[in-house]
């Protein structure tokens, strides 16, 4: 009994800390290697864990984003997810842009059933209905099911595209600046939504952002980026107790990180 | 959460007062003209009335020869005698039969190749590459100069006007199906693709779709132009139909009669034009052009 705990505990330690994403090396570049978008980058993203990407406008951030979803193949390196190497876009991950990008002519609720629906046929994504609604329900959506997205606010909008990531049950989470088109009160209810859900999942996320109190607020490790060519130069670690609340970002500690990384990102610009 | 809460003051700032106050010179207040308060059919009733008023003026004073043109009242009669020949299946009536079934042909000729057309320059690059700038230079050349051969190849009877009215009417739908395909955006392009969505799911369930306002654009420009080609043909290469009925009364100085036939005329255009209309509402509900006309928004 005693030896099985044991065992079971341990499986559990060694999950925690397993890599789920695993670049090596990885670069980018265009025209025929005349632009280089991306130098190498390695980095490794651990089971449950969330990592940000902070840097200047057209540093290479949705390039690399896109190289990990398998939307891109990369010029030169590898990219492993679950042990299996990423050449197309993958089951397990999930993925939101800056726009929600719900289609008009689908009510909110086909919107979100969307992914089964191309993946799996229309069959499949009826016998998901219920999920696509309690979704629905748990963004505080409830009701909006059969409303079509032009009658759905911004962050209406957004938070049904957060539904739409969420009903294939993916395991990583990829977001290209989510709410960056979002107004700071709505905003700051969303990242505290979306910690809620990662907590609740135990799903591994990559954001990419311009707002460096959302990567504080949001990661254990922010990853600083510069450009021309993407580099990841910096990774900091965020070490405030979790769950976090919205009054931590005026706390001290948070203040000396979002000041750490705002130095850290005007040095970039300087050069 | 609680103790933070706790620990903001009750009160930091103070209310802001409202008051009656105003100040006289600095008024200024939305204006409501005369026309903004007329509804719009009793404008467009209006109108209509000052236009004929106007043309039996012209008539009255001696202005225009009455052969060149007819007085409001000659019309007026004439459309009840055509009318009345059209209700009781007379000859005027097989005319605009014949008239019809040409434009109704021409136009399912013109969907189905234009959108054909378009899915294939929109969709694929050789499309794009190699039959795109041949379509772009046949676009480019009057049509209707097309109409003799069409006429030497296909005869005098309702395949040489069906022939122009569909070619007149392709090229639009094309152009409109084309660029629809390019309308989807990047992050529409991006999430299908992330979705792992095969080639014919995002044509199907994203281009498509997110094209069809520019479709039904192409459609409607197609739909006036199918009535163009018939009506041009029928004109050129005789016939039975109403642009022949037409041409005749023309020649024999029935000045009353064109003006009558054309109006009945253009109630099969407009009769296509609005069925257009009523489909793209049906379908594209979504989209704000999709009011697009008489608008009742």
């Amino acid at each position: 009994m005693t030896g099985t705990a044991a065992t079971e505990i341990r499986q559990q330690v060694a999950q925690r800390g397993r890599p789920v994403y695993q670049l090596r090396n990885v670069t980018k570049s265009y025209g025929l290697g005349k632009i280089k978008a991306l130098d190498p980058v390695s980095v490794d993203l651990r089971e449950g864990s969330f990592s940000s990407v902070i840097g200047p406008s057209g540093c290479g951030k949705s390039t690399l984003l896109k190289v990990m979803a398998g939307l891109t193949p990369p010029t030169s390196g590898s990219v492993v997810l679950e042990g299996d190497p990423v050449m197309g876009p993958r089951r397990e991950i999930g993925m939101m842009f800056q726009q929600a990008t719900l289609f008009p002519w689908l009510t909110a609720l086909e919107n979100v059933m969307l992914p089964i629906t191309i993946r799996d046929g229309k069959h499949a994504a009826k016998s998901q209905q219920d999920d696509a609604r309690e979704l629905l329900d748990l963004v505080g959506l409830s009701g909006f099911e059969n409303v079509y997205p032009r009658q759905l606010s911004g962050g209406m909008a957004q938070r049904a595209a957060i539904c739409r990531m969420l009903i294939t049950r993916p395991e990583v989470l990829l977001l290209d600046e989510p709410f960056s088109a979002l107004d700071e009160l709505v905003r700051d209810f969303m990242n505290m939504e979306l910690q809620r859900i990662c907590t609740a999942r135990n799903a591994t996320a990559m954001l990419i952002t311009h707002s460096i109190p959302e990567a504080v607020f949001l990661s254990d490790t922010v990853y600083i980026m510069s450009p021309r060519p993407g580099r990841l130069t910096e990774e900091i670690r965020i070490d405030l107790p979790r769950p976090r609340n919205l009054d931590m970002m005026t706390s001290p500690e948070f203040a000396l990180y979002v000041r750490y990384i705002r130095s850290k990102l005007d040095e970039g610009a300087q050069v | 959460m609680t103790d933070a809460t706790s620990s903001i003051p009750q009160r930091l700032g103070q209310p802001v007062e409202i008051t009656d106050e105003t100040f006289d010179e600095t008024v200024w207040t939305e204006e409501v003209t005369f026309i903004d308060r007329i509804p719009r059919s009793i404008a467009m009733i209006g109108l209509f009335a000052i236009f004929l008023f106007i043309w039996q003026m012209v008539h009255a004073f001696a202005i225009v020869s009455p052969i060149i043109l007819p007085s409001p009242d000659e019309v007026g009669a004439d459309i009840v005698k055509v009318g009345k020949n059209l209700m009781s299946g007379g000859y005027m009536l097989d005319a605009f039969w014949i008239t019809t079934k040409e434009v109704l042909i021409g136009f399912f000729f013109a969907i189905a190749i234009g959108f054909s057309l378009g899915v294939l320059v929109g969709e694929t690059t050789f499309g794009e590459r190699a039959v795109l700038p041949y379509l772009v230079a046949i676009d480019t050349m009057p049509k209707v100069a097309f109409a003799p051969l069409f006429l030497a190849w296909l005869g005098f009877g309702i395949a040489s006007k069906v022939a122009l009215a569909a070619f007149i009417a392709t090229f639009p739908i094309v152009v409109g199906t084309a660029a629809g395909l390019y309308a989807a955006d990047e992050n529409a392009r991006m999430l299908f693709r992330s979705l792992g969505a095969s080639r014919w799911q995002t044509l199907f369930r994203m281009k498509i779709p997110a094209g069809l306002p520019h479709i039904f654009t192409g459609l409607k420009i197609g739909a006036v132009g199918v009535m163009a080609g018939a009506i041009t043909a029928e004109f050129l290469g005789g016939g039975k139909g109403f642009g022949e009925l037409i041409r005749v009364a023309a020649s024999q100085l029935q000045t009353p009669r064109v003006f009558s036939l054309i109006i009945y005329l253009s109630l099969l255009g407009f009769a296509l034009f609005w069925t257009v209309v009523w489909v793209e509402r049906r379908l594209v509900f979504w989209h704000q052009s999709s009011v697009t006309g008489i608008g009742d928004r």
